[in-house]
């Protein structure tokens, strides 16, 4: 006897997308619905290019639906809850979705309410964020009649989505003023709550050695409590300033709201707790989280998405056969970081194993830690990759979602 | 890790000077660290938050952000960076004997 499941997706993202997909294909007769409040997909690691004039909206937003396998049902509504201990989703339009099994893959949204002044005077003419389209679009008008003066780069708290964008945005904002022939008259400053460039000692080191050899000023430690439009300055809870003509803030992320009105199911930031290895949540064994919506101590990155998809997606076929679920993600994270002049870096880490030099994914591959063109080339060409290879919910030839340790200058052996 | 003696009784504590463990956390113990980082008195609402921050710790196995100490704790940011400047995740957990939140990736 053949039953049939019911699966709910929420959220029609990276995760979500794949996860439909991949799950589409492993069960040909369940009934799988995705649920966004929108139909615009956007490439969201395009959105550091858009300032700078390197791409632009138009070419980094498709539909939604379209990316969606033949017999997914797509729905575009607002989700007002989940009511976990029912097995059911009460939608924006009224409607009511039961499940067998969810997907929670709604992603972060940006929180720019929660800092004093962000969202006051100066907000999108002297202070604008690149984290949407809206937001880059508009810096990039900015950014084109700004000749001379203070920029400064501020992440106002973690987590943040792809956290090396901010960095990455640092280093074309120099190349983009250089190009310009007006760099000599620009200040960049990156101010940051971490206390270094980056989070993780080797990468922090090198990001950090980075910025300092291009002129930009690091500030670490830096906790806003105040964004001051008017005045042109960031204040700090411990009333350190620093002041600017143009500011670009990364504001403090959130998960979606839905997740504070479902009983049990998020954390007081709205992101939902998970097993780290089978993803499975916190909140019921037969609710699973992907991507930025959880609270795992990941980056929010679309690697580490593309990564746990397949997992997921294991884990959820065990779940409904009544099987262990021992399908395992063991942190796999991959960026590329966009360094200007035609170059980019690449890191490749885990849980346990930081970012360190050697190549990827073997000894004879991509360079890591360490700028070069073939690395800018994979970042371009990455774009392809998303919507043909990682949406669809295909294998990527060599990519795989364990960590490789083949070709990583690691000081230890790895544990096994 | 190494071992200090803090008011008066050896603990683990690694090189920044966190506890290694919970469980042999003191009041005293809470009031000579804070001490040492500039704390003379520890407050009615200083204690409100390191006893926030312990339970969060026992029951969820990391301490929280402050964000999420501004939202769940119920003294604001703001407070919470008068009561334990040089931020309050860090200086609160070190206090409260927890180890370092885990920060972010």
């Amino acid at each position: 006897m053949s039953v049939t499941h019911r699966i709910v997706v929420l959220g029609g993202g990276t995760g979500g997308t794949l996860a439909a997909n991949r799950l589409r294909r492993a069960f040909a007769d369940a009934v799988i619905t995705v649920v966004d409040e929108d139909d615009r997909h956007v490439y969201q690691p395009g959105l550091l290019f858009v300032p700078f004039g390197l791409t632009h909206p138009e070419d980094i937003v498709r539909p939604r639906g379209r990316q969606l396998h033949a017999g997914i049902d797509f729905r575009v509504t607002g989700i007002e809850r989940v009511d976990v201990a029912e097995d059911r989703v009460h939608l924006g339009d009224g409607t009511v979705l039961d499940y067998d099994v969810l997907v929670v893959a709604t992603g972060a949204r940006l929180a720019p309410e929660e800092t004093e002044g962000l969202l006051g005077p100066g907000w999108m003419t002297d202070v604008f964020t690149f984290y949407d389209l809206v937001g880059a679009a508009a810096l990039e008008a900015r950014l084109a009649r700004f000749d001379a003066g203070r920029l400064v780069v501020n992440v106002v708290d973690m987590p943040i989505k792809c956290p090396v964008a901010p960095l990455e945005f640092c280093f074309l904002a120099d190349w983009y003023f250089h190009e310009r022939g007006v760099r000599d008259k620009v200040e960049i400053t990156y101010v940051t709550p971490l206390d270094g460039a980056f989070t993780k000692p080797t990468a922090s080191a090198a990001l950090g050695g980075m910025l300092a050899d291009r002129g930009i000023e690091l500030v670490t430690e830096f906790n806003t409590g105040e964004v001051d439009g008017a005045g042109g300055r960031l204040v700090g809870y411990d009333e350190r300033e620093v002041p600017f003509d143009l500011a670009v803030v990364i504001p403090v992320h959130s998960g979606a709201a839905y997740v504070g009105a479902s009983d049990g199911l998020g954390d007081a930031l709205d992101f939902v707790p998970a097993d780290p290895h089978t993803l499975q949540s916190g909140a019921k064994e037969n609710v699973f989280v992907l991507g930025d919506a959880s609270s795992l101590p990941v980056s929010k990155a679309g690697s580490v998405t593309h990564f746990q998809g397949e997992i997921l997606v294991e884990n959820v076929a065990r779940f409904l056969q009544g099987e262990p679920l021992d399908a395992s993600y063991d942190g796999h994270a991959n960026c590329f970081i966009e360094t200007g002049f035609h170059k980019a870096m690449l890191i490749d880490f885990n849980y346990e194993q930081e970012p360190v030099g050697g190549h990827f994914p073997s000894p004879v591959g991509a360079p890591l830690l360490k700028e070069s063109r073939l690395n800018h080339l994979g970042k371009l060409m990455f774009q392809w990759f998303y919507w043909h290879a990682l949406l669809p919910g295909r294998d990527i030839p060599g990519i795989t979602p364990d960590m490789p340790v083949a070709g990583k200058h690691v000081a230890t052996a790895p544990k096994d | 890790m190494s071992t200090a003696t803090i008011a008066g009784v050896e603990v683990s504590v690694n090189d920044e000077g966190f506890l290694e463990d919970a469980n042999q956390w003191s009041r005293d113990i809470a009031t000579e660290i804070a001490r040492n980082e500039g704390i003379t008195e520890l407050t009615p609402q200083h204690w409100q938050v390191i006893e926030f921050m312990r339970a969060e710790y026992f029951e969820k196995g990391t301490g929280p952000t402050v964000r999420a100490l501004g939202k769940t704790s119920g003294v604001s940011v703001k407070e919470l960076y008068q009561l334990f400047p040089k931020g309050p995740a860090k200086l609160a957990a070190k206090i409260a004997g927890i180890p370092k939140p885990r920060g972010c990736i």
